[in-house]
């Protein structure tokens, strides 16, 4: 399942506008993920994620900056996620389920806050490409 | 059982009252079948479905979407008896639908998804927990008959 021409421009118009808020959508797609998902916290024993706390900001805008990596190398998601990779794989070693909850969750956080930019079309494309993000991210898993 | 504090089911019941539920339903199906185009499987008599466009205007996605959210309104007032509200519809989509599972979790994704792009805000994280537990909880109804 790879990224068209199309996918890729449409992926790179919304990220534009993320940017512009890029640390809150960050936070709140992880605020989603633990309320929603709550077996996705025992990844985080180490951390206060109250809504509003200062580690769960710093960490929602340290994923939607690796996201943005991938946008701005979208040609090559494997080489510019290369060490998130490995960090995932022999450190983290999240189960690779719980990056489909992550992705549902910043789809909705999309949703809510750009409700006229999220057409079929957008939602697709960034459905493929954040499974393409999860796909590099667990690629070294085994 | 699905099991919703009283926050959570007002969530739902006040969020519920103000859904038009045959558009939200058009678009929450016409998005499965853009998103993940091999749920498009199912629909082989409903015509033209190569391209989003066509999909999303497609009047006969658009009358199915609409039959489907109606038929989550019964969950909606049966929060306490999801299994059986939905026991008949579970016999139907395994032995005479043959739909995978899967494809209800999906949609009932999905369904969160349109539902926090028409209310933004308003959906916030408590909101989606609530509604979370309500499309798993449909889901897991629809599967329980499955043999």
């Amino acid at each position: 399942m790879s990224l068209t021409k199309t996918d890729k421009a449409i992926i790179l118009t919304i990220w534009n506008k993320i940017a512009t808020q890029a640390d809150s959508v960050g936070t709140e797609a992880l605020e989603r993920l633990f309320a929603s998902f709550p077996q996705t916290k025992t990844y985080f024993p180490h951390f206060d994620l109250h809504p509003g706390s200062a580690q769960l900001k710093a960490h929602g805008a340290k994923v939607v900056s690796a996201i943005g990596d991938a946008v701005k190398h979208i040609d090559n998601v494997g080489s510019a996620l290369s060490k998130l990779s490995e960090l995932h794989a022999y450190i983290l070693r999240v189960d690779p389920v719980n990056f489909k909850f992550l992705n549902h969750c910043m789809l909705v956080t999309l949703a809510v806050h750009f409700p006229n930019d999220l057409t079929a079309e957008t939602h697709a494309a960034w459905d493929k490409f954040l499974a393409l993000v999860t796909a590099v991210l667990t690629e070294k898993y085994r | 059982m699905v099991h919703l504090t009283p926050e959570e089911k007002n969530c739902i019941t006040s969020l519920w009252s103000k859904v038009a539920v045959d558009q939200t339903g058009g678009e929450a199906l016409g998005r499965m079948l853009v998103v993940y185009p091999w749920t498009t499987r199912f629909f082989g008599s409903f015509g033209d479905l190569s391209s989003a466009g066509a999909v999303m205007s497609n009047a006969k996605v658009q009358a199915h979407g609409a039959k489907v959210l109606t038929s989550f309104g019964e969950a909606v007032k049966h929060l306490d008896n999801l299994k059986g509200t939905y026991a008949k519809l579970s016999e139907l989509h395994c032995d005479k639908l043959h739909v995978d599972p899967e494809n209800f979790k999906m949609l009932g994704n999905i369904i969160v998804i349109c539902l926090a792009e028409h209310f933004g805000k308003e959906f916030t994280p408590e909101c989606q927990v609530a509604w979370q537990k309500l499309v798993a909880g449909v889901a897991h109804a629809l599967a329980h008959k499955y043999h």
